[in-house]
């Protein structure tokens, strides 16, 4: 039980490091397919272990919790981690057509296998200090990515967000420091236990109100996102792929774990915050993807938008709302990062991403046009595709809330994705290019060609699985969201005991 | 930097400082001291070294570059991790090693932590050098 939860995140170290070895021959990218693929297999195998038995936990090194370091996996870190090997994969693979032999020497494929042994640790860990280690890890060798190559622009992003992150690792230690003094312990579960007998609840809501804005600077949340759209277009585009994925669901995740399994004593209070803020973020995120002009801004602009939702589903705390919630993460995570890809292939074949200066997609590249269509159709919520059920379910738990205003504004903020989708649409793929270019995919190189396009295919199809047979993931999200909501089982599987102190037999 | 001073010191200190960071490393199981603290005391060595005698030869000294050194500790780190896996334990679940233990005396203890030490100490040492060396090197 302690491998399946722990080869996840071993296998990317793994990986990391026989890939950096041999970053100078042609194995160092056939490594990291192989890894990301392998990495694929422990996770399904994890999920399927969580979805048969429950809540799953193991002790490193033996050390019974809450004294060691835990890993625990519900349903939504298991599925948080299938994902992440997903989107993993799809971009090891791309890789191979767009990380220049530069980058590679440089070291790029051990820096992206980091980033996801990482990103999963943060996903199956039971305990808050080494969550805040695993956000490092994020953070160095995000870093490493953002700069690799080192170009003025890169340099001018990774420092801005490197800096707005340091701000929010830092009041996400002081939090940790509180909340130590006031229980004595980091286990996430122990918490969950401890944290209802603290005398000083008003402090408890402070520190609360601390992981809340450590953890909305992550997730790019209303008004701590500035740092997203100032540096997600600059890299090269697999890594800005892989950030746009995955790294701002991470502190969705983490928001989504504290304030369903610890900070759970004044909803009233907390709840209310994030439910305004979601919304703010929904339109904030939109109105700015509707005034960029650049492929890749707009997309940044929509991640930030497309959060507010997910947050949304957090803030209304219902069954319903919550599984829209995690069903909103695995669909978004999917789209972004192919809507990314999609732009790395137009950017080489018409030659930029800012829209003025490309276009003619649609006439010579119609293959790109209609899988760009999928996941931007999906993104703004056209029914059959995946974008239309998550919405779906979080309009509908609003309104079970009978919030009017709040549905109204998810609606009116999926409309104008629309509208800003509609720019790319006829900028960069209706109208002619204004220098008379044909894109064509046939100018890439063969291999360059299949290795692109194959994962956008790949996980275009992914989102037309889950649009056309939503049902079985539907109930998968209902399941996660129904263990979130009963904290007992979670802290069961890590602690042995009942909540309320009893030890079971 | 040309101080024929530093020059003569450096190479006392250097060699008197990657012994103490391996002293720090042994002993650092059950008392102060452990990987990286003495991987951090190790690259104050190398670094005293480039400072006086430049990047180049620090780099021709340590004959790997610092970021391989970091990677191979990375491995090192993992292996002992992952040893706990021949005997069926937790991941990173210490494995001991007492070799001449009798009745009352344990003998020689070699364990698996002090192989995620090492790793450590390895990763903590390549990666303070690459840093450093890319500094000195851009001024």
């Amino acid at each position: 039980m302690s491998w399946l939860l722990a080869l996840p995140i071993i296998i990317p170290f793994i990986t990391a490091v026989a890939a950096f070895l041999l970053r100078t021959t042609p194995w160092g990218r056939q490594v990291s397919v192989l890894g990301s693929a392998a990495a694929l297999i422990a996770a399904i195998a994890l999920m399927a272990a969580v979805w048969r038995e429950g809540v799953i936990a193991a002790q490193m090194g033996q050390w019974a919790a809450p004294f060691g370091i835990t890993l625990v996996a519900d349903l939504l870190s298991a599925v948080m981690v299938v994902i992440t090997a997903i989107t993993g994969l799809a971009v090891a693979v791309y890789a191979l057509g767009d990380i220049t032999e530069r980058q590679e020497h440089l070291g790029f494929h051990a820096l992206f296998q980091v980033l996801l042994a990482g990103v999963t640790g943060a996903f199956v860990t039971g305990d808050l200090f080494n969550l805040y280690v695993w956000f490092e890890v994020m953070l160095i060798s995000s870093f490493g990515l953002l700069v690799l190559g080192g170009s003025k622009e890169q340099i001018d992003g990774g420092v801005k967000y490197v800096l707005l992150n340091l701000v929010s690792t830092v009041l996400f230690l002081s939090g940790i420091g509180l909340i130590y003094g006031l229980t004595g312990t980091l286990n996430m579960a122990d918490l969950a236990v401890s944290v209802p007998q603290v005398e000083n609840q008003g402090l408890v809501t402070v520190v609360a109100m601390m992981f809340m804005v450590a953890f909305g600077v992550k997730a790019a949340l209303f008004p701590l996102f500035f740092w997203l759209p100032a540096s997600y277009h600059t890299p090269a585009f697999s890594v800005s792929a892989v950030f746009a994925g995955l790294l701002t669901k991470v502190g969705v995740y983490a928001l989504m774990r504290v304030f369903t399994l610890i900070f759970i004593g004044n909803v009233a209070y907390t709840h209310t915050i994030l439910l305004w803020v979601a919304c703010l973020t929904m339109v904030v995120g939109v109105l700015g993807a509707a005034a960029q002009s650049d492929f890749r801004k707009i997309l940044s602009f929509h991640i930030i938008s497309q959060i507010g939702y997910m947050i949304l589903g957090l803030a209304l705390m219902t069954p319903l709302a919550l599984a829209g919630a995690v069903f909103y993460l695995v669909h978004h995570i999917i789209v972004k990062a192919n809507l990314f890809l999609v732009s790395g292939v137009g950017n080489r074949i018409a030659g930029g991403t800012e829209l003025s200066r490309i276009g003619g997609l649609y006439k010579t590249a119609p293959l790109l046009g209609f899988l760009f269509l999928i996941p931007a159709f999906s993104l703004a919520g056209f029914p059959p595709l995946s974008g239309f059920w998550a919405k779906y379910i979080l309009v509908k738990a609003t309104l079970d809330e009978g919030m009017w205003l709040v549905a109204g504004i998810a609606l009116a903020v999926g409309l104008l994705t629309i509208f800003s989708m509609t720019k790319i649409w006829g900028e960069a793929f209706w109208k002619p290019h204004p220098d008379g270019v044909d894109p064509r995919l046939s100018s890439l190189p063969t291999a360059h060609r299949r290795a692109m396009m194959l994962p956008i295919a790949a996980l275009a199809v992914l989102t037309c699985i889950i649009g056309l047979f939503p049902e079985p993931f539907v109930q998968f999200a209902e399941r996660a969201a129904d263990q979130l909501l009963n904290p007992a089982d979670y802290v069961r599987a890590v602690l042995g005991i009942e909540i309320g102190g009893e030890v079971a037999p | 930097m040309n101080s024929l001073i530093l020059m003569a010191g450096s190479r006392i200190l250097v060699a008197l400082l990657v012994v103490f960071s391996i002293f720090m490393l042994l002993r650092g199981h059950n008392e102060p001291g452990g990987g990286f603290i003495g991987g951090l005391i190790g690259a104050v060595g190398f670094v005293i070294y480039a400072i006086s005698c430049g990047t180049a030869s620090a780099r021709e000294a340590l004959r790997l570059t610092p970021e391989t050194i970091a990677a191979v500790g990375l491995g090192v780190a993992l292996f002992g991790g992952l040893m706990a896996a021949f005997t069926g334990d937790a991941f990173f679940t210490g494995q001991w090693l007492f070799i001449g233990e009798t009745e009352d005396d344990k003998g020689l203890p070699l364990s698996s932590v002090l192989v995620f030490d090492v790793g450590v100490y390895l990763v903590v040492f390549g990666s303070i050098l690459s840093l450093v060396f890319a500094m000195e090197e851009e001024i």
